[in-house]
């Protein structure tokens, strides 16, 4: 029963982490254009590497 | 710094000043609130300040390879710092130095063969910040984040946890679940609230005493270390009703944003004579009456004038569905919104902008709308059904089991809650919405563009079919009909003196004249006159195309242009409209599923009756004027029936509106998208016959959907009310409905 102690507080910090992540995403407007991204994938224009802007 | 502020401040920062800016960044810290901040940050970060931003519209863009080549080709141009394609929206917007014009990015793009066009940015900021969708996508993460911990704690207790481990979950359950339910249920709470105060019992009423009746009472039994918590369901209805909302919008956001995107097609732009005679481009809303205008050919006329300079003829089909262009010379009156075909004009405004016959017609169309008995929806008439039902059951199982244990208010507290958590309206909240965008769906990429949510369970209704004539199911593009009759002689000076105007007949003569291998004779003094026609000299003939009056022709029933060489008889060109493609499938499809066709149209009688003939359509009327043909919808549907109307002009709209559901081509006039319902977005007709397919078979779907759900509320309803619902009952109950309906929606083929 003691691990609740550990396994409690880890389990909520890494689905934080989660959800953190999320709102990064979100914010820096990433599910904007889902299809576009679904497609940019297949390009291996920046295979290499990424562009320079 | 108050939110009115730095709403100030965004909008002097586009202005452009570098103060400003500073002020900005102080108020978007200062003020985590004002959620208007960031967005005018970006605005001007991309903005004025520092170069142009240009967003272009890319239609035909699809795939990996486009996004690349585009993005590559915009980059090579000169001053473009960078570009990015959204293909979800189909569009490129492109950070440029000052001064970069739009025009030379689009010939560069139409080099590489892609289509562009050049889009107001002003009009479609309002989505380019998607703010409430990302607000309800935050809500949907952080309850989806809060069902899957609280889930995870449930089925510990669920399996057996007992006293204090028991407790010390359902206290960090509450821990999570009180503030997601705080922070996730807004959009319920806020909209039920709206509705009560409206004196109705809408369908977030239930939803959110539910989603708080079940966490106030879980909150008490924790306190109370009882053994039952309905955390996990009060957030996994949450979530559910998040999904479904969201959905809700997204469908409705990207129709918007197409329709958004249609209008910003048209950049309303107008060339005023200045007093020295000077020319200037203002935007249309600027101008005046008595001001002086100037119209050149190809250009649609942006207010009501009369003609004070020039000859011309006008195309008004738009306005009136006559396919005939009409003479437009000084003292003619014109109309807002007629199209110029040969010769330049200077107008003197008569009437602009909201006075403009333009505006006028609007105004009858938003009348007719407001007339139109609203549509009640399937989901809407369920809800109205479903909330009292759902609150007499659950205060009748709290009176019952009040007065059955005696005075128990816990125990009758925690069965009305446990009923409320069962019926949750998932059939209703979720699957409505994921029917409706996967046929929004589908429909969008056939070509067709859903405005208004109901308009597919009225498309399903549909019975009757009316279709106008010009623009609609002709394209209104010419072809010459009987240049077999002439000779190879009079063919090739046809095609020469055709060859010199850009008149949309003379256009259509001289290229069918081409198609069939004819080299134009070369001819002297080649000269157009606006209004008349073309006038050419072959040796000592004069040589004359144009007018029937100017020939000395007689003017015929049909669209024609006349040919005279020198004394000889004159001979007429005919023309017919050429059909839009898809067109004759449509009416076949109609056809075969029972529906009855018409053809209305204000164009002369023998055109229409040749088209009706030649597509089988046995209902028709010629010469309607614009309420005439609101009166034949209104007429149609007093007889009981279902009138689709398929239209394109401004004499369609006030029909348009009228009728049960409607649908326009993209190439119609911005009053005409404005009344119909759907937007045909490419050049074929043949996708109407299909929405309506997919519309009936969307409706059965949303029927067998409630069906589903209502077999769920008749096993689990009794069980909750007889006091036999375990927290795990309700979950299973809730999460299998609301999956079966999901899927169910998904199947729409």
């Amino acid at each position: 029963m003691e691990t609740l102690t550990f396994l409690i507080p880890i389990s909520l910090f890494l689905g934080g982490v989660g959800l953190v992540a999320f709102f990064w995403a979100l914010r820096s407007r990433q599910f904007e254009d889902p299809k576009g991204d679904a497609e940019r994938i297949l390009s291996d224009e920046f295979d290499d590497h990424p562009r320079q802007d | 710094m108050s939110l009115s502020s730095a709403i100030e401040t965004g909008t002097q920062t586009v202005n452009g000043s570098q103060a400003a800016q500073m002020d900005e960044h102080v108020s978007a810290s200062a003020c985590p609130a004002c959620l208007a901040a960031p967005s005018a940050e970006d605005l001007a970060k991309s903005g004025d300040i520092k170069g142009a931003r240009i967003m272009l519209s890319l239609p035909t863009a699809h795939c990996a390879v486009c996004i690349s080549d585009v993005e590559r080709e915009l980059h090579k141009q000169p001053g473009v710092r960078s570009a990015r394609v959204n293909l979800t929206l189909k569009r490129v917007s492109v950070d440029a130095e000052p001064g970069v014009e739009p025009t030379p990015l689009i010939e560069a793009l139409d080099r590489i063969g892609y289509e562009a066009h050049e889009l107001d940015a002003g009009m479609l900021s309002a989505t380019e910040t998607d703010k409430r969708g990302r607000d309800l996508l935050m809500r949907i993460g952080v309850s989806g984040f809060a069902m899957m911990n609280i889930m995870l704690l449930s089925i510990a207790v669920w399996s057996g946890a007992e006293s204090a481990t028991r407790d010390l979950f359902h206290w960090i359950s509450a821990a999570i679940a009180i503030p997601t339910v705080i922070f996730a249920g807004q959009p319920f709470f806020s909209s039920a609230w709206a509705s009560l105060r409206g004196g109705r019992l809408g369908m977030d009423v239930p939803i959110s005493l539910a989603i708080i009746l079940a966490s106030a009472i879980s909150l008490y039994e924790t306190s109370q270390s009882g053994h039952h918590a309905y955390f996990d369901a009060a957030v996994m209805l949450t979530f559910f009703l998040l999904v479904g909302r969201y959905l809700d919008y997204r469908t409705r956001a990207v129709a918007r944003s197409a329709a958004e995107e249609l209008a910003a097609l048209e950049v309303p732009r107008a060339t005023r004579l200045r007093e020295d005679g000077s020319e200037e481009t203002v935007p249309v809303g600027d101008l005046k009456p008595g001001e002086i205008i100037r119209v050149r050919p190809g250009g649609r006329i942006p207010a009501d004038g009369a003609v004070i300079e020039g000859n011309s003829e006008t195309d008004r089909s738009l306005l009136t569905g006559e396919s005939l262009p009409v003479f437009a010379g000084p003292g003619s009156i014109l109309s807002a919104g007629e199209v110029n075909l040969t010769g330049p004009l200077l107008l003197r405004v008569t009437a602009a902008g909201k006075d403009s016959s333009l505006h006028r017609m609007a105004d009858l169309v938003a009348a007719a709308e407001s007339a139109k008995t609203r549509y009640t929806s399937l989901a809407e008439r369920a809800a109205r059904a479903y909330s009292p039902i759902v609150h007499l059951l659950s205060f009748t199982a709290f009176g019952t089991w009040l007065w059955l244990t005696g005075g128990d208010v816990r125990h009758a507290i925690n069965i009305s809650a446990a009923v409320l958590i069962i019926t949750c309206p998932c059939a209703l909240g979720l699957a409505v919405p994921a029917v409706v965008t996967a046929a929004s769906g589908r429909l969008f990429r056939k070509g067709l563009l859903i405005k208004d949510g109901t308009a597919l369970e009225r498309l399903a209704e549909v019975d009757t079919v009316v279709f106008d004539k010009t623009g609609t199911l002709t394209m209104g593009a010419p072809t010459p009909e009987n240049l077999d009759d002439l000779s190879q002689e009079e063919l090739a000076v046809a095609a020469a003196l055709a060859g010199a105007s850009s008149h949309p007949l003379a256009r259509a003569l001289f290229e069918a004249a081409g198609a069939m291998g004819v080299a134009p004779t070369p001819l002297d003094d080649l000269r157009e006159v606006p209004g008349y026609g073309i006038e050419g000299r072959l040796g000592d003939q004069v040589l004359r195309l144009g007018r029937a009056d100017w020939i000395g022709a007689e003017a015929g029933n049909a669209t024609a242009t006349h040919l005279r060489i020198g004394d000889a008889a004159p001979r007429s060109i005919r023309f017919v409209d050429s059909l839009r493609p898809g067109a004759e499938e449509a009416i076949t499809a109609f056809k075969a599923t029972g529906a009855e066709v018409w053809l209305v149209s204000g164009d002369v009688e023998g055109a229409v009756s040749d088209l009706a003939a030649r597509l089988g359509i046995s209902h028709w009327r010629a010469g309607a004027l614009p309420h005439e043909k609101a009166e034949l919808v209104g007429e149609l549907t007093g007889q009981g029936r279902h009138v689709l109307m398929v239209g394109d002009g401004l004499n369609d709209t006030a029909a348009l509106a009228r009728a049960h559901v409607s649908v326009s081509p993209a190439s119609a006039l911005d009053a005409a998208r404005t009344a119909s319902d759907i937007v045909l977005l490419g050049q074929d007709l043949a996708p109407v016959s299909d929405a309506t397919r997919i519309a009936t078979q969307a409706r059965r779907r949303i029927k067998q959907n409630f069906a589903i759900s209502i077999l769920y509320n008749i096993v689990a309803v009794p069980i909750a009310l007889i006091g036999l619902a375990t927290p795990l009952a309700a979950a299973l109950a809730m999460s299998a409905s609301s999956i079966t309906v999901s899927l169910n929606s998904l199947r729409l083929k």
